[in-house]
């Protein structure tokens, strides 16, 4: 594996995202609106965004990165590009690394953009340390990117991989604690929540825990990342039927 | 090493869901070759050129390309694919695409600037792809596959969809290769184009129907022309 190869890969999704400015505000703009409108619908209910705002810091990259990251590789397999490069000198190890590196950096802009709205305009007060908010932010944008590489194997058509988005997101939205406190989910279901991606990114922000726990979370998160790309890249096969 | 055979195929056969699609093909090309692969669609054109190019999976029979066995990691930077549809970034500048793909074969930026010449897109570079015309896509991803110089390329129909210029110009630069010893294997379902090869491989349903030069096809059909050749051809054999 080449750390070269991987660079350039990363370039290269870097420059097709500089081509297409309106994803880029998209990514940028939608979630900074969303947390702003959730701020001013909780404005006469003191103390309610302080609790749920920073949660959704981490909802929001796993569910756009994962759709982005679904759609573009998922155009990358019937385009013909993924085949023309599996046929060259790329590691499919490259191919992976190159995508979560650079919706990665896409992850991280995005969450320090809506956390300092949060904190300077939003006013928010939360008790949080910042930079667990980007390392939150930045799993959890991973974690959808990972996602996105392995389930996008499934899809055949764009139209199809939209549809993921919807069946892998908001069965954890239900249950990542933001509906209902996961020690009042019937017990078959909190086992299962207490084990979901999303789970695991809305905890590691929830102020006032201990370190353990914490490490808990985040190391939740790697597994499930990690996890993810080994699947992704097995879906990519030099050789097809 | 000169005298390796560019390609060795003995009795290959690819089946796919049941259907045989490549019927125990055999045949041999000799480096510096421009080969023309003539069929009707459907023959098993993309499927042979997938097979040698290692990315179809070969149910029995074998095939070498360079002297190495398809789909060999060494054959990544040797050889050079051009595949049906472009197979390039559309949100990318001509130029960040070939850079991309230079990059993936530790070449510099001067390669990039050679195919550009090659493929007269210079005037081009920094346009999207998306901005650009069916023929101007098809000569890019040309131009992806010669970056390298690779010994042997598999072209999958790149003249298709062009203006008659255009295809002249694309034969010329085929034969160009084949005269500096590059062996060039076009698929092509125009059988005009048949005349511009030092070789024919016909095939229709798997099988090669006929496997010698452009003239001695004439020569045995005694038709007036490449299309009325491989009627006759296929009017024979059935």
């Amino acid at each position: 594996m080449s750390l070269r190869r991987t660079l350039l890969t990363m370039r290269r999704i870097m420059q097709q995202l500089r081509h297409d400015p309106r994803t880029i505000a998209l990514l940028l703009v939608v979630p900074s609106a969303l947390v702003g409108l959730l701020a001013w619908s909780l404005v006469n209910r003191p103390g309610n965004f302080d609790a749920l705002g920073p949660r959704l810091l981490g909802v929001f990259p796993l569910t756009m990165m994962f759709l982005v990251t679904s759609v573009t590789t998922l155009r990358e397999r019937t385009n013909g590009t993924l085949e023309r490069l599996l046929t060259l000198p790329l590691a499919k190890a490259e191919f992976i690394l190159g995508y979560a590196g650079a919706f990665g950096v896409v992850a991280i802009v995005q969450s320090a953009l809506v956390s300092t709205l949060s904190y300077s305009v939003y006013g928010l007060s939360h008790q949080g340390i910042p930079w667990r908010i980007s390392v939150v932010a930045l799993c959890a944008g991973l974690l959808g990117t990972a996602f996105g590489l392995a389930l996008s194997a499934l899809a055949k058509t764009e139209f199809q991989a939209v549809q993921f988005m919807p069946a892998f997101i908001l069965p954890q939205l239900l249950l990542c604690g933001l509906m209902v406190p996961l020690a009042q989910l019937p017990t078959a279901l909190r086992y299962v929540a207490n084990v979901l991606p999303m789970t695991a990114a809305v905890h590691a922000i929830t102020p006032l825990q201990t370190t353990t726990y914490y490490l808990e979370q985040f190391a939740i998160m790697v597994a499930y990342i990690v996890g993810a790309l080994v699947v992704g890249s097995a879906t990519l096969r030099r050789r097809t039927k | 090493m000169s005298d390796t055979l560019a390609l060795e195929v003995s009795r290959l056969r690819v089946v796919r869901n049941h259907n045989e699609i490549l019927k125990s093909l055999t045949f041999d090309v000799a480096p510096g070759t421009l080969v023309g692969l003539l069929g009707p669609s459907g023959s098993g054109k993309s499927t042979l050129m997938r097979s040698l190019l290692g990315v179809q999976v070969i149910t029995s029979g074998s095939a070498l390309a360079l002297g190495e066995r398809v789909g060999s990691p060494v054959l990544r930077r040797r050889l050079g694919y051009m595949a049906q549809g472009s197979a390039i970034y559309l949100d990318l500048t001509v130029r960040e695409n070939l850079a991309y793909f230079a990059g993936i074969l530790d070449l510099d930026d001067s390669q990039v600037d050679h195919v550009l010449d090659v493929v007269s897109l210079r005037p081009f570079a920094q346009r999207l792809v998306s901005a650009l015309s069916g023929g101007e896509r098809s000569r890019v991803s040309l131009a992806v596959a010669l970056l390298g110089a690779p010994p042997l390329m598999i072209l999958d129909e790149p003249t298709v969809g062009l203006d008659p210029v255009l295809r002249q110009d694309l034969w010329r630069t085929f034969a160009q290769l084949a005269d500096e010893g590059t062996t060039v294997l076009v698929s092509s379902h125009v059988m005009d184009e048949a005349a511009r090869c030092d070789r024919l491989l016909l095939l229709r349903e798997g099988r090669l129907l006929f496997d010698d030069t452009p003239g001695a096809l004439l020569e045995r059909t005694g038709a007036p022309g490449y299309d009325a050749a491989f009627v006759r051809l296929i009017e024979g054999a059935s």
